[in-house]
């Protein structure tokens, strides 16, 4: 079954900003699915219109099969929703608001105690509990609100763009979490500008702009379609030129860095034994940018380039 | 729709209200009462004892009703509307946006909690009452059951006030231009036979001389208006207003783009 079913989305603001151009995408139980695009794609108008935060122009919308138009308190006890700007009572205390969650979600008691404790505990903000959220930091603050989102246990968590603007260490023990309540069962759509993080935990991939779908697959077979990528290698020594590898293109950038461009029919293999055999010895190698990175601005490129052709 | 699931929900609206009110307690409960103790100083026993005796009763029995009335209604009222426009300001209200509790819940989650708070008021505003005058209550279902159907209409109206305000401004031009001269109007420091007939008729256009004057006849037993039509009155406001609310929240309007 989807989770995720949206057929034929519009939406068109007062202001006659059509932000959705009848989308259509699916999100299967169970998927870690990557929604990305540029500011203003269109990425916050689909959550807000699946959350029930925007009403929609046309198109229909179901979640594990609740249509939004028919059932919409089934489809909503299904989905926890963490919202891209803070949104939280920043008077009332961490645990009122998730407790107070809970409530709206028809926890009471024993069970919703016990809710808002464990999510508290695996986000770090029990010891906090009785602190009002605006002496949380920002991190923190993104932190209850996944915990807010998880207190009736979803079987599907948006997450618009959850890690903007925290830190890497904090970032990553999010990641941590996240695969392991996706692993767990729940189906998890997240919305993020850092590419990588889309590629570290997505298995599926819909890249919006202007309102429509330009790209909707497999991560695996998304990244499979970039034919080149760059590297950067740190060298034992600083070489005067640039050597001339069979296959690939090389570009001094200072400091001892070489910049290779690899073709799709080479591999790491054939630059190491081409270096090796001239004497260069490599200290360490990175991607020059993000493959996922590559390809958005690629996509998105591409299609400016059309619109304005 | 999911019985138990709304039950709970408004159980935490309601709770999350009264968390709310006890925890501002100085914005939400001592300014009423620092302000009624004044009128009952100033209206009641200095300028009151020349006035003498209104409607058989010294002035001061006969104002309290309606500045007890008059407590309750701005309260429930300004609850409401700096509560849930409060939300929708600092966007907390998609808590409950998300959720699937019904717009109804949601409605009376926050009329109830206007509601507690006006009566919270009012009851502290009785007390105060009771050091200056004697109040024997005359009809106490009819004080009971209207003081509670004002507090409703008036936190209905609160809730449509935020619905519809934009910023700050607008939760305090309804109070302001609207409610408190009607207040003023609606028989709270007078009786309208006092008036020429044609004023008479105009106050009768208000819906607040019947509020006022149901709740002073419920303690004191004497009323300008009939009890019937105040009454009515109320019950129609509250199916007026209440279905204006569910057609607002079902619309979105001012809460969902």
């Amino acid at each position: 079954m989807n989770a995720l079913s949206i057929r034929h989305l519009s939406k068109t603001y007062s202001n006659g900003n059509q932000a959705l151009k009848g989308i259509s995408l699916s999100v299967e139980s169970g998927d870690f699915y990557a929604l990305l695009g540029p500011n203003g794609a269109g990425k916050t108008t689909a959550i807000g219109i699946v959350s029930s935060l925007v009403n929609k122009s046309g198109g229909v919308v179901e979640v594990f099969g609740h249509n939004t138009d028919t059932e919409l308190e089934a489809a909503k006890a299904c989905i926890g929703v963490v919202p891209q700007e803070v949104n939280l009572n920043l008077w009332e205390t961490v645990g009122n608001i998730v407790t107070n969650q809970a409530g709206y979600y028809g926890l009471s008691g024993k069970l919703a105690r016990q809710r808002v404790e464990k999510h508290l505990r695996e986000l770090r903000l029990w010891d906090r509990r009785n602190d009002p959220a605006r002496s949380l930091s920002g991190g923190m603050k993104r932190r209850l609100m996944i915990a807010r989102a998880l207190v009736h246990e979803p079987r599907l968590l948006i997450l618009d763009e959850p890690t903007a603007g925290v830190d890497i260490e904090i970032r990553r023990s999010m990641w941590e979490y996240l695969q392991a309540i996706n692993k767990a069962g729940t189906t998890i759509i997240l919305t993020t500008h850092y590419l990588e993080e889309a590629e570290s935990l997505c298995r599926h991939i819909a890249i919006i702009d202007e309102g429509r779908i330009i790209e909707d697959a497999r991560m695996s077979d998304v990244l499979r379609k970039l034919q080149r990528e760059v590297f950067v290698l740190s060298l034992a020594e600083e070489l005067p030129d640039a050597p001339q590898l069979d296959g690939f293109t090389t570009r001094l950038r200072g400091d001892g860095e070489l910049e290779v461009e690899k073709g799709p029919h080479r591999d790491l293999n054939d630059l190491f034994a081409q270096l090796s055999a001239r004497g260069i010895h490599v200290s360490s190698l990175r991607n020059k940018a993000n493959r996922l990175e590559e390809l958005f601005m690629r996509l998105v490129d591409s299609k400016q380039q059309v619109a304005a052709g | 729709m999911n019985l138990r699931l709304n039950l709970v929900a408004a159980k935490t609206i309601v709770r999350k209200e009264i968390v709310r009110v006890l925890r501002i307690w100085v914005q939400t409960i001592v300014p009423p009462a620092i302000t009624m103790t004044l009128y009952f100083i100033i209206f009641g026993n200095l300028i009151g004892r020349r006035i003498g005796s209104m409607e058989g009763f010294d002035y001061m029995q006969y104002i309290a009703p309606g500045l007890i009335m008059m407590s309750v209604i701005t309260n429930s009222y300004g609850n409401v509307v700096s509560s849930f426009f409060g939300a929708k300001f600092g966007r907390h209200v998609e808590e409950m946006l998300v959720a699937p509790m019904s717009y109804a819940t949601i409605i009376i989650g926050h009329v109830a909690g206007g509601v507690l708070r006006g009566l919270l008021v009012g009851l502290l505003v009785t007390i105060i009452a009771l050091f200056f005058t004697r109040l024997d209550v005359a009809h106490p279902f009819i004080m009971i059951s209207i003081v509670l159907l004002s507090s409703i209409v008036f936190s209905l109206a609160g809730f449509i006030n935020a619905v519809f305000a934009k910023k700050f401004d607008d939760i305090s031009i309804v109070p302001t231009f609207v409610l408190t001269p009607l207040t003023y109007l609606g028989g709270v420091f007078y009786s309208i036979s006092m008036l020429p007939e044609f004023w008479q008729n105009v106050s009768k256009a208000n819906p607040i001389l019947y509020m006022v004057n149901a709740f002073r006849y419920g303690i004191l037993g004497t009323s300008d208006i009939s009890i019937g039509h105040a009454y009515s009155i109320l019950i129609i406001f509250v199916v007026v207003l209440f279905s204006s609310c569910m057609i607002l929240m079902q619309r979105g309007v001012g809460i969902r783009e």
